[in-house]
């Protein structure tokens, strides 16, 4: 076995020490020490991590004999996720310190683990490979959801991401076990040439979608979405909503440009519809809501009927339209989870939408960077959602797919209505009596609003640096 | 030259942190930080303009177009794309050169000037902005970007123009100068899709490369209703141009817009923005020239016209700012004329080179103007000249500096004025005799109406009730605010711009302007047309012989001028009606016939369909919730049987 394969797992390298370093520091470390040092540790480590992802000529290619591959766009990705990934660290700061010092550690070790997962996701070149990863994502995510333990909402979400997660490996299995009958391989360059409209190859593709489509969210894998969103710390449903959703698309645009070029005509028609039904059921869901947690669940269920709408056009166009999309997502979910983190955290647990009233009153700072999320996931420009949302309809244009298009902006208007009512209820409904009082937010939580602040504004301006840079 | 970045990001980065920070500091800090911030700028500016114009800017003999800086911003297609950048090329460098000084000045003079009033730090926060805007128009490597630019020059000039937001007069002419402008923008737009449509670019060096070549192939031969597509194109970017240049009949705005603070008007209505039209055909000049030269002669007469017309109105007006803003439009109407009658190359682009020289000059002794002006208005409290007169033994500097500068606007040799004019008149003498003995008469006009406004302030005694209170009280006069106080000169903030000013008016005629820029990019030789020169200096001299008989000394005599030409005084005074005539077509005609049934449409089919989509909207969510049950064995079941019927649908359809 030749080791320079190794040099092509940089990151998934430097994740790992990250996490030995942790996990060794939680081990040795005293009790005082960690309380005093330890979150700042981890996230300047992972600082490190994530810019050091950005500044180091990383290479491209293939290892494993083609069961890992890497290459500029994969180190986007990934840099992405690292992005996110990091923003949530900085905004756990209240929720581990305050409530969980004694796990604080485990947050950080489970969830670089899940993190390495994604990592193998998208630098998968065979299908074996890819499931590994999605388990090594799937499963610490059910411990993070469960992290509240002795709440009886967050244990619920544990349990109930465990099993909607066994049943999506199983069906995924199900649907590769029919793709390597019907091919005799799983990596994907042999795939590639074979795979023909077959209906045990088109069978093994909707069950292995279905198992996608679980991370995704998309309609009708979505059930588990709110429930567990809910239940779970807010912390966790930050990095279930971006990273783990982001995850899972660009595995998604791998696997489907990669493996199933050949049937792209299929695959257009299901995600079609599942485009249509995710982005309209989603809305339906989100305007009922009074937990906020829930609410953006909802709202992160449309959001991945848009993702689907970029990778329909099945050209470069649609992959930069995606990644990009996903990118200006990161930051304005995030900073809308920052708000959330905050005022939970400032108004002892309470998750309603009603704990947002009156907000400006009191927290104004808050509340304009909250409207400036809603903003920009709603897509009102000069915000970059209004940037990415534009890509993201181009693209499908650029394939002649008015209708979905023109479907997708109905709904957008829906979906400005139901974000407009958190804008409404922090504004306007102001003078009742449980208005939050002021409070200062720990500085951590300041610095991950003010790089999503910066991230709402510039991503969007500066979108042709970015495509330049990439594609 | 990557530096040249600095002039567009420091204004910007001021606007930021003076319109952000500025509540929190003392208005003088935020004032002195504007005004620091602007002065590097300025330097910045001139080691450009020193650069390019003495080291890199030539090469062989030919001025090159530098690009230190583009990046694709928004890509629609392959060739589609908007970038945005810095171009670097004779008129952008010099107007850099320009905007940065005036801007500078007017900093300055606003720390003294705008002393004590509320919201000195939003003020500063605006000029930046201004700045910036105005800055990014001029540099802009391709039309969409001087797009952006432009309107944003149009936000903040608004908000500018507004800036005394509790005063109504201030609040509709900034309303009005925003919605006139805006107008006219649209069909800069429209001509700008149109141009981009057919020619696939929004690049400047493409369009205007080869003698305009892509534009004249890539639009032959469509016509619409009898006209040219180029000319629709170039007529309808014009209209744009002539939105913010003020010419006929889309002035109305710019008389108006003096509500705005003396420096702004200085900064905005004299020497910076106005110009942007005239910048707008000179940048495009090639396009213009090439592709519908009949354009060229429209911009010709309509320029023409509208020297005359503004010349007229001006010498009824008794606001000084009004007299100023009338002459400014009179004298960006002559920079038109220039561009209007100038051909391509070598010396028959005179016209071209003396539309930038006169823009140059201009600059610079009209804001000197309306410094002075400002000043005048911050002794006395008013605008209104029978307020004014005898004013220069009080303030020497501002006499003097004022003198200066209408000498150099009525061209009077050696006076910065006398050169750039003169090369316009020149360029019309040739071609267009009519045009040339309208301007030549406007020039006689133009030293009337400035003499008159000159010694109706510094020497003309106050008339009336006033003059009588003036003689018992020699050394008092009555302001708007109805307190006595002695008349006094400016403070040093105030007086140093209007000496830096007067020193450029004077000056600034003498730098050899065909050598560095001209149509072709390639210096010539220009030389003063003697014959021309001594019919202008004539009517100048004429012109302010009369208006020294007539306003030297207080008299009635044009009180019975005025009277003996009756109905054409009258019309002149109310600047011919046309606000009238412009009310009369908006309220008339685009409310009632167009704007009615847009509304009835807009409140019985738009709002219905959003009320019908709303509608279904809340009945399906109310009809769906039972999907989300919280029950997980049925969303295994969901998910299943969603597996399963997806594969079903895929392999049966």
């Amino acid at each position: 076995m030749d080791f320079s394969n190794f040099l092509l797992m940089g990151q998934e390298i430097g994740l790992i020490v990250v996490f030995l370093l942790l996990f060794s520091y939680d081990i040795i470390g005293s009790e005082q020490s960690k309380n005093r040092w330890f979150h700042l540790i981890a996230c300047i480590e992972f600082a490190i991590l994530t810019i050091w992802g950005f500044v180091s000529p990383l290479p491209a290619g293939e290892a494993f004999g083609g069961m890992f591959v890497t290459s500029d766009l994969t180190v986007l990705m990934k840099n992405i996720l690292n992005i996110a990934t990091l923003i949530v660290f900085l905004q756990a700061y209240s929720w581990l310190n305050k409530e969980n010092p004694v796990r604080r550690s485990e947050f950080f070790t489970i969830t670089l683990v899940t993190l390495l997962g994604m990592y193998l996701m998208i630098s998968a070149g065979n299908f074996m490979m890819l499931y590994i990863g999605m388990e090594t994502a799937s499963l610490p995510m059910a411990c993070l959801a469960a992290f509240n333990k002795h709440k009886e909402k967050s244990a619920e979400a544990g349990v109930k991401y465990v099993l909607i997660s066994a049943l999506s490996s199983g069906i995924m299995l199900f649907g590769l076990s029919f793709l390597y009958g019907a091919l005799g391989s799983f990596y994907f360059s042999d795939l590639t040439l074979n795979v023909v409209g077959e209906p045990l190859t088109i069978l093994g593709f909707v069950f292995f979608l279905g198992g996608l489509g679980f991370k995704l969210s998309l309609v009708p894998f979505h059930l588990w979405t709110a429930d567990v969103y809910e239940g779970a710390p807010t912390n966790v449903t930050a990095y279930l909503s971006v990273v783990s959703k982001g995850a899972a698309a660009f595995a998604l645009i791998f696997v489907l440009y990669k493996v199933f070029g050949g049937i792209e005509v299929v695959w257009q028609h299901i995600l079609w519809w599942l485009s249509v039904i995710t982005i309209t059921l989603g809305n339906l869901f989100a305007i009922r809501q009074t937990d906020i947690k829930r609410f953006f669940a909802f709202s992160s269920i449309s959001q991945a009927g848009y993702i689907l709408l970029g990778i329909i056009a099945g050209n470069a166009q649609g992959m930069e339209a995606t990644v990009y999309f996903i990118f200006v997502y990161l930051f304005s979910n995030l900073a809308a989870f920052a708000v959330i983190s905050a005022v939970e955290h400032a108004s002892k647990g309470n998750t309603s939408i009603a704990a947002f009233n009156g907000l400006y009153n009191n927290n104004p700072k808050l509340a304009l960077l909250m409207t400036f999320a809603v903003f920009s996931l709603g897509g009102i420009p000069p915000f970059a959602g209004f940037f990415s949302k534009f890509l993201i309809f181009m693209a499908a244009g650029s394939v002649g797919q008015y209708l979905l298009v023109f479907i997708a902006l109905l709904n957008t208007v829906i979906s400005l209505f139901y974000y407009l009512l958190i804008v409404k209820a922090m504004f306007i409904k102001k003078g009742e009596s449980d208005a939050v009082a002021h409070f200062s937010s720990d500085i951590y939580n300041r610095i991950s609003m003010l790089i999503c602040l910066l991230g709402i504004f510039a991503t969007g301006i500066l979108w042709g640096v970015f495509s330049e840079q990439y594609f | 030259m990557e530096y040249s970045l600095f002039i567009l990001v420091a204004p910007f980065f001021l606007f930021l942190v003076l319109g952000l920070l500025g509540m929190k500091m003392k208005p003088k800090v935020a004032g002195i930080i504007g005004t620091i911030g602007m002065g590097l700028c300025a330097i910045c500016a001139y080691t450009v303009a020193y650069q390019y114009f003495f080291q890199t800017g030539k090469v062989g003999e030919v001025w090159q177009q530098i690009i230190p800086l583009n990046f694709e911003w928004l890509r629609f297609t392959e060739n589609l794309h908007i970038d945005l950048g810095i171009l670097l090329d004779p008129i952008s460098v010099m107007m850099l050169v320009v905007i940065t000084t005036v801007s500078l000045m007017v900093h300055i003079y606003s720390l003294g000037y705008m002393h004590g009033e509320t919201g000195f730090q939003r003020y500063y926060a605006l000029l930046s902005l201004f700045s910036f805007s105005m800055l990014g128009l001029v540099v802009a490597t391709n039309i969409f970007q001087m797009y952006i630019f432009w309107e944003l020059v149009g936000v903040s000039s608004y908000s500018l123009i507004g800036f005394y937001y509790t005063k109504p007069s201030a609040v509709s002419a900034s309303k009005k100068a925003f919605i006139v402008t805006r107008f006219a923008d649209l069909g800069f737009l429209i001509g700008i899709l149109i141009l981009s449509y057919y020619t696939k670019t929004f690049d400047f060096g493409t369009l205007t490369a080869n003698h305009a070549e892509l534009v004249t192939t890539s639009l032959a031969g469509g016509t619409f209703m009898g006209l040219s597509l180029a000319t629709w194109a170039l007529t309808l970017i014009f209209m744009g141009g002539a939105g913010k240049s003020a010419m006929f009949p889309l002035h109305i705005w710019l008389p108006d817009a003096m509500e705005g603070p003396t420096p702004v008007s200085a900064l905005i209505h004299a020497a910076t923005m106005v110009v942007a039209g005239v910048f707008l055909v000179a940048r495009l000049f090639p396009v213009y020239f090439f592709a519908a030269p009949d354009v060229l002669e429209l911009i010709a007469y309509v320029g023409t016209f509208t020297a005359l017309f503004a010349a007229v109105i001006a010498i009824t007006q008794t606001d000084i700012k009004r007299v100023l803003a009338f002459s400014t439009i009179s004298q960006i109407a002559y920079m038109m004329v220039a561009l209007g009658v100038s051909d391509y190359g070598g010396h028959d682009g005179l016209g071209y080179m003396a539309s930038m020289f006169h823009l140059f000059t201009h600059a610079f002794f009209k804001a000197l103007l309306f410094l002075g002006a400002g000043s005048v208005i911050h002794a006395v409290h008013s605008n209104e000249m029978s307020q004014m007169g005898n004013l220069r033994k009080y303030m020497p500097i501002t006499n003097i500096t004022f003198a200066i500068a209408c000498l150099a606007i009525a061209g009077i040799p050696p006076f910065s004025g006398f050169f750039s004019k003169d090369e316009i008149l020149a360029a019309a003498f040739h071609n267009h005799p009519l045009i040339f003995w309208t301007l030549w008469a406007v020039a006689g006009l133009t030293a009337f109406y400035m003499w008159r406004l000159y010694y109706c302030i510094f020497w003309n005694t106050p008339k009336g009730d006033l003059a009588a209170e003036h003689s018992a009280d020699s050394n008092s006069l009555q302001g708007v605010g109805g307190h006595h106080h002695t008349p006094h000169e400016s403070p040093w903030t105030m007086a140093a711009p209007l000496i830096i000013l007067a020193v450029f008016s004077v000056f600034s005629g003498l730098i050899p302007f065909a050598d560095f820029i001209s149509s072709d990019n390639r210096p010539f030789h220009a030389h003063i047309d003697w014959v021309v020169a001594s019919l202008s200096i004539g009517v100048g001299v004429i012109g302010i012989a009369i208006a020294t008989v007539l306003y030297l000394k207080k008299s009635d005599k044009p009180a019975e001028i005025a009277q003996s030409l009756g109905v054409f005084y009258k019309a002149a005074l109310h600047k011919f009606y046309l606000d009238e005539v412009w009310m009369w077509v908006t309220q008339t005609v685009i409310f009632k016939y167009i704007c009615m049934p847009i509304a009835w449409f807009d409140r019985h089919i738009i709002d219905a369909a959003m009320n019908g989509l709303a509608w279904t909207t809340q009945k399906s969510a109310d009809s769906v919730k039972g999907l989300q049950s919280g029950q997980v064995q049925f969303y295994a079941w969901v998910f299943v049987a969603g597996s399963i019927l997806i594969a079903v649908l895929v392999l049966f359809t």
